[in-house]
């Protein structure tokens, strides 16, 4: 299995979710992560608030945000979520705007995860690949292109 | 050469940053020690040459020594490889 596929737990994907701005975008994200074991309440909230603070730099290229966070206690293993939006929504990024793909990443630590972010680098930088996981139907078909 | 990839977090955007800057750096032939980092830990680490970054955290990291490379698409390997030869050749 790759580490891609481990990473994103078992409640860790949503198709096609409806989010009413950033923020409720972000929680999607955070939700899924909680629903797969990976966080507690208080994760989701440090996303927020890291956007809050920092600006859209998650957002890191085009339709595609990667919120996310210090390691902390709210974190209980390393993981991943995805949520496609059924219409984009804006996180005030100047360049990559508007969203319609969100990960959520959670990490233990600094180290850990690297070999996984590699892999999650490789598929993003696929051409289409982004545009792709939009037209999937369900969660079984996202697996699919992460196999 | 020392480049630092710094992000809020220092786990998501810097990692990816760092993993892409090194991929170029093999590409254009130069040698430099990538970290990945939060922007406090960057700030409190002066021995840096370049702090690589995505433009909304370029504010937070004034006043260092460091030259500050700000990065819009952390997965555009022409533009890393760009900003980054302008600065080191």
């Amino acid at each position: 299995m790759s580490l891609l596929l481990e990473a994103l737990g078992e409640g860790s994907i949503r198709v096609g979710a409806h989010a009413d701005d950033w923020q409720h975008a972000v929680r999607l994200a955070g939700d899924a992560l909680v629903a797969s074991g990976r966080t507690s309440d208080d994760y989701t909230q440090a996303m927020i608030d890291t956007v809050l603070e920092l600006g859209a730099y998650i957002v890191i290229a085009p339709g595609l945000a990667m919120p996310h966070a210090r390691p902390s206690e709210a974190v209980l293993h390393t993981g991943l979520s995805l949520v496609t939006l059924d219409q984009p929504v804006k996180f005030g990024h100047h360049k990559n705007d508007p969203v319609s793909v969100v990960f959520g990443l959670a990490a233990l630590d600094h180290d850990r995860h690297l070999e996984l972010l590699s892999e999650f680098a490789a598929k993003m930088q696929q051409p289409g690949f982004v545009n792709s996981l939009l037209t999937c139907p369900d969660e079984a078909t996202i697996r699919g292109l992460f196999a | 050469m020392k480049i630092i990839a710094v992000c809020g977090a220092g786990i998501g955007t810097s990692v990816l940053l760092k993993m892409n800057a090194e991929k170029v750096l093999r590409t254009l032939g130069l040698t430099a020690t990538v970290e990945a980092a939060d922007i406090e830990t960057a700030r409190a680490s002066r021995d840096a040459q370049i702090l690589l970054t995505t433009p909304e955290i370029v504010e937070k990291l004034q006043g260092l020594p460091s030259e500050v490379i700000a990065i819009e698409h952390v997965f555009d390997l022409t533009e890393i490889s760009e900003k980054l030869s302008k600065s080191m050749l």
